[in-house]
């Protein structure tokens, strides 16, 4: 049972990027590729040959899989309602945060790698937007750790709902707030805009310029199991209280639906903002983070 | 023991001075061993539960010296040992590359022995006027290990901001031993037990804060840590690792000390370390991104980590104080582990950084570059050094790290000061957000790319008598990362010692958490291994090699690279107000204009504040009475000669006029 949530994170992760697609097709009014193309062309990438850069050296290979694996491992930590998930214990969202950065270090140095100057700058990018958003993370489950008494992400989330209407809408809050992590760490709008053909305003996109073939596929299929995987995150602020299986599925599969379309709509309707806004973009929302956290304080009646 | 020890110390420093210039480093290697093996060998009882305790007869200055070592001490003792060990064994070869005189290279090999035997001497000492002595053999080897390359100018400079410094924090010591001699009587270290009992709260935390400033000099606590950035690049490599990586735990060893004999005021303690360790945390990892020169970069990490293992203390004196097991032990526990994984990861980033140094001549970051391809092997140790440092699984650095997140975040759920916690947490990630910063910058413009200046040699991989000791330190690192659980069960008796009583609860909590760790990260290690094996069967043979793409732009030019300045622009600009910045910049003139330079040098704030200005005005102060420095001998001897009359003068005059006195009161 513990094999679930990956179970159903990686069912999800084969539409996500679909469905915003479509979304944004829809919203102007073109038809659009089908839901299934994203993952038909990280398919035709895993099969064709690569171009490799001679500049790059086993750095370069090595990283898209470490990358990968990454993501994969901290999966295994996202539990479904008060399902574990495969892997559980205390402190289990550090191991997550820091397993994430491992992958996103080696990203950054292969990027470096290939000694471009459009990569450096996408490196350098990432390298301090991951810094600035990684905060906001750890006082959420700070919070929310303060807030039940647990540490692993599974306790935290059984234990922290149904205590008070105040709960949900911390829990609301926390939802928006991972969303927006989401688009971050996946260099979504508003932060970076994947279509753009400008190699001056790209984040992810001019990192992974080089990549070609398998590495590619890899790459491409890293973004969509990320949003799978904080779509699951935020799923689990939503389930009910007996965490019966004929709501929680549905409502999992709804909250990732909500999610992707939500994304699509922003990428729609919203411009990339400049490069000079974005650290004040995501560092309001460590101050959104902190608003969750002061209203655990006031919960918890712990204010000095 | 002792006896044997001071001998075997003495007998080698002959040896050195008297062997051929070439066999010296040989000796100096065996000393160490010989040295390290004795204590060793007690430690490793002191850490299974037999702690070890002499009585010597230090004659009528010293009264009797007590030679104890608890399991605390006796970890401080195997960091060390190992450490210096293999900083010799670099060092050896390093210094093959820096000819020098006979004598200098005698005098280097000797400080290096009496620094570690010195070292030794303070974690067995438990007599403040002997721990003294210690302490100002170990601080004087260190500056004579410093200034190897006296010849330069910068070199010497920085070695007497190290030599200074460090006295300050000797002077700190000697007042607080003094204050507590002065009131008990006596020179053991258990009388500052005794003292604070007698005297009361408040007395006791003064005597702490005391203390801490001196201890916290040389572990280079903000603001007390303006040396370290000088003195580490000036050093030779090797004396830049094991000064980065124990010496200045030497301080963190006396702050450990302390809070062991200080029996109340925990809660006050707790928060003091923790505040101090975590501005000194991000203060240290904020102003090593702006470096560029790799040594420098690397001292301010050193000031970034101490900050981490404040942080574990802070946490584990807090959990003492408020009688929770698991937060003391995961605090101190993270804490000194801790101190064990920065003393290899970061000994390992100076070797590394000796060997590039070797190599190239410079240690300017933006002059390096596309490494990797000449230097493999260490460039393989320096990532997987930087990987550590970051504290990413499934390295070393993580497991302190998260063993001190677990003592925070326990802290978080049961003090009613969750929101003074909860800015540690938020320091902690941050720390490890720039650190992230900081190492894909220093590890991708040195060894990843193309070079970025013409070099002129070329430029080869180390021999393996050089990778050697770092390939054992590698090797420690990936092996505390995947067996985290043994060093638990070791570090248990050592935090016992402070909780005062024999801890299951936390010791059990915490090895469970290390067992699903180790779990954990062997999972990661086999899912990359997996996933790399699937990309061997998988991928398309069909690889193609060509240039970068460069938007159309197809000729090489290695001055189109990211530098390491431009990589960090964006962030610096956010912290421009935290730090100093210097840019000169030439102006483009005329049609076909000169070659054009750009510098831009980034200061210490606290540094310009606290130590330079009053440094200046002082020496405005002082300038006036230059005169009296003319440097005509016969001004010296008229000076002889006034103070002599003064002297003799003084005490007649003040006893006419007492005479005086007398007289005009019997009129």
């Amino acid at each position: 049972m513990r094999m679930i949530s990956l179970l159903l994170i990686l069912i999800t992760s084969f539409f996500f990027t679909g469905i915003i697609i479509r979304t944004k097709s829809i919203l102007s009014g073109r038809k659009g590729p089908g839901i299934m193309q994203p993952m038909k062309d990280i398919i035709r990438s895993l099969r064709i040959g690569s171009v490799y850069s001679k500049t790059t050296s086993f750095i370069f290979q090595l990283a898209p899989t470490v990358y990968i694996a990454t993501i994969l491992m901290a999966i295994l930590f996202i539990p479904f309602g008060n399902q574990r998930g495969v892997l559980s214990f205390n402190g289990d969202f550090v191991f997550f945060a820091y397993t994430l950065a491992l992958g996103k270090f080696f990203m950054i140095i292969a990027s470096l790698d290939t000694g471009s100057s459009f990569e450096g700058m996408g490196a350098s990018r990432e390298a301090l937007y991951s810094m600035l958003v990684e905060p906001a993370f750890f006082i959420i489950m700070g919070s929310f750790s303060l807030l039940t008494g647990f540490t692993s992400f599974v306790d935290i989330f059984s234990a922290m709902h149904f205590g008070s209407y105040v709960t949900y809408g911390l829990g609301a809050l926390a939802a928006f707030v991972f969303a927006i992590i989401a688009l971050i760490e996946n260099s979504r709008m508003p932060v970076d805009d994947p279509k753009t053909h400008l190699e001056l305003t790209m984040i992810h996109e001019v990192m992974i310029l080089d990549n070609s073939g398998y590495d590619l596929g890899l790459i491409l299929y890293g973004t969509n199991l990320k949003f799978a995987m904080y779509g699951a995150l935020i799923a689990n602020f939503f389930h009910t209280p007996g965490y019966e299986w004929y709501y929680s599925i549905p409502i999992f599969f709804g909250v990732q639906l909500a999610f992707a379309v939500t994304v699509g709509v922003v990428e729609s309707f919203s411009a990339r903002f400049r490069m000079n806004h974005n650290p004040q973009f995501i560092l309001m929302f460590t101050s959104i983070s902190l608003l969750i956290f002061l209203g655990v304080l006031l919960l918890t009646g712990k204010i000095i | 023991m002792s006896v044997a020890f001071l001998i075997s110390t003495l007998l080698f420093i002959l040896l050195i001075s008297l062997v051929h210039p070439g066999k010296k480093g040989m000796v100096a290697v065996a000393g160490i061993i010989v040295n390290s093996v004795m204590s060793s060998w007690i430690a490793v009882a002191a850490l299974s539960g037999n702690a070890f305790s002499q009585v010597l007869n230090g004659g009528p200055v010293f009264g009797d010296i007590a030679i104890r070592l608890d399991s605390i001490s006796a970890w401080f003792i195997l960091v060390t040992n190992f450490t210096m060990l293999m900083g010799i064994l670099y060092g050896r070869q390093y210094l093959r590359h820096h000819p020098a005189r006979s004598a200098d290279m005698s005098m280097h090999y000797i400080s290096y022995l009496l620094n570690h035997a010195a070292l030794t001497g303070i974690y067995f000492i438990q007599n403040m006027l002997a721990f003294l002595c210690a302490w100002e053999i170990m601080a004087i080897t260190a500056f004579i290990l410093v200034i190897f390359e006296h010849a330069r100018m910068e070199t010497l400079k920085a070695g007497i901001n190290y030599l200074i410094q460090s006295h300050i924090s000797i002077i700190l010591l000697t007042l607080g031993f003094i204050w507590v001699y002065t009131s008990t009587g006596s020179f053991d270290f258990e009388a500052i037990r005794t003292y604070c009992l007698s005297a009361g709260k408040e007395a006791a935390l003064l005597l702490f804060l005391v203390f801490f400033v001196g201890f916290g000099i040389k572990a280079g606590f903000v603001p007390f840590h303006t040396w370290l950035p000088h003195a580490h690049p000036a050093a030779p490599s090797h004396v830049s690792g094991i000064m980065s990586g124990i010496l200045i735990k030497a301080g963190i060893y006396g702050i450990l000390r302390l809070l062991l004999l200080m029996p109340e005021n925990h809660l006050a303690m707790g928060y003091f370390i923790l505040a101090v360790s975590v501005i000194t945390g991000l203060y240290g990892v904020i102003l090593a991104i702006v470096q560029h020169n790799i040594k420098k970069l690397l001292a301010y990490h050193s000031i970034e980590n101490i900050g981490i293992i404040g942080i574990g203390m802070g946490i584990g004196t807090i959990g003492v104080g408020l009688g929770s097991p698991f937060m003391a032990f995961a605090g101190y526990a993270g804490a000194m582990l801790h101190v064990l994984n920065h003393a290899l990861f970061k000994s390992l980033l100076f070797y590394s950084a000796g060997n590039v140094y070797n190599a190239l001549h410079t240690l300017v970051i933006d002059r390096m570059g596309g490494l990797i391809r000449n230097m493999p092997r260490t460039a393989l140790f320096f990532l997987i050094a930087s990987l550590a440092i970051c504290g990413l699984p499934p390295f070393n650095g993580f497991i302190s790290e998260f063993l001190i997140y677990s003592g925070l975040l326990s802290a978080i759920g049961s003090s009613h000061t969750a929101s003074v916690i909860i800015l540690a947490v938020i320091a902690l990630a941050l720390i490890g957000g720039l650190a992230l910063l900081c190492f894909t910058k220093a590890f991708g413009i040195i060894f990843l790319g193309t070079a970025r200046h013409v070099q002129h040699a070329e430029i080869r991989e180390e021999n393996n008598a050089t990778l050697f000791p770092m390939a054992l330190t590698a090797i420690l690192i990936i092996f505390i990362g995947l067996l985290p659980q043994l060093f638990i069960s070791v570090l248990r008796r050592p935090v016992e010692l402070f909780m005062n009583m024999p801890d299951l609860e936390g010791m059990r909590v915490s090895a469970q958490i290390m067992q699903q760790i180790s779990i954990a990260v062997w999972g990661l290690v086999l899912l990359i291994a997996i996933l790399w094996l699937l990309r061997k069967a998988i991928a398309s043979r069909q690889v193609t090699v060509g240039p970068t793409w460069g938007c159309a732009y197809t000729t090489d030019s290695p001055k189109l690279q990211y530098t390491a300045s431009s990589f960090v622009r964006s962030y610096a600009k956010i912290i421009k107000p935290l730090t100093i910045t210097k840019k000169s910049k030439d102006e483009v003139l005329g049609i076909i204009p000169k070659p054009l330079h750009t510098e831009t040098h980034f200061h210490d704030k606290l540094e310009s504040g606290l130590v330079d200005w009053p440094t200046r005005n002082l020496r405005g102060f002082l300038g006036r009475f230059k005169f009296l420095q003319n440097g005509s001998v016969q001004f010296y001897v008229l000076y002889g000669v006034v103070f002599i009359a003064i002297s003799i003068a003084v005490p007649l005059i003040i006893n006419a006029v007492r005479n005086l006195a007398h007289i005009l009161k019997h009129l």
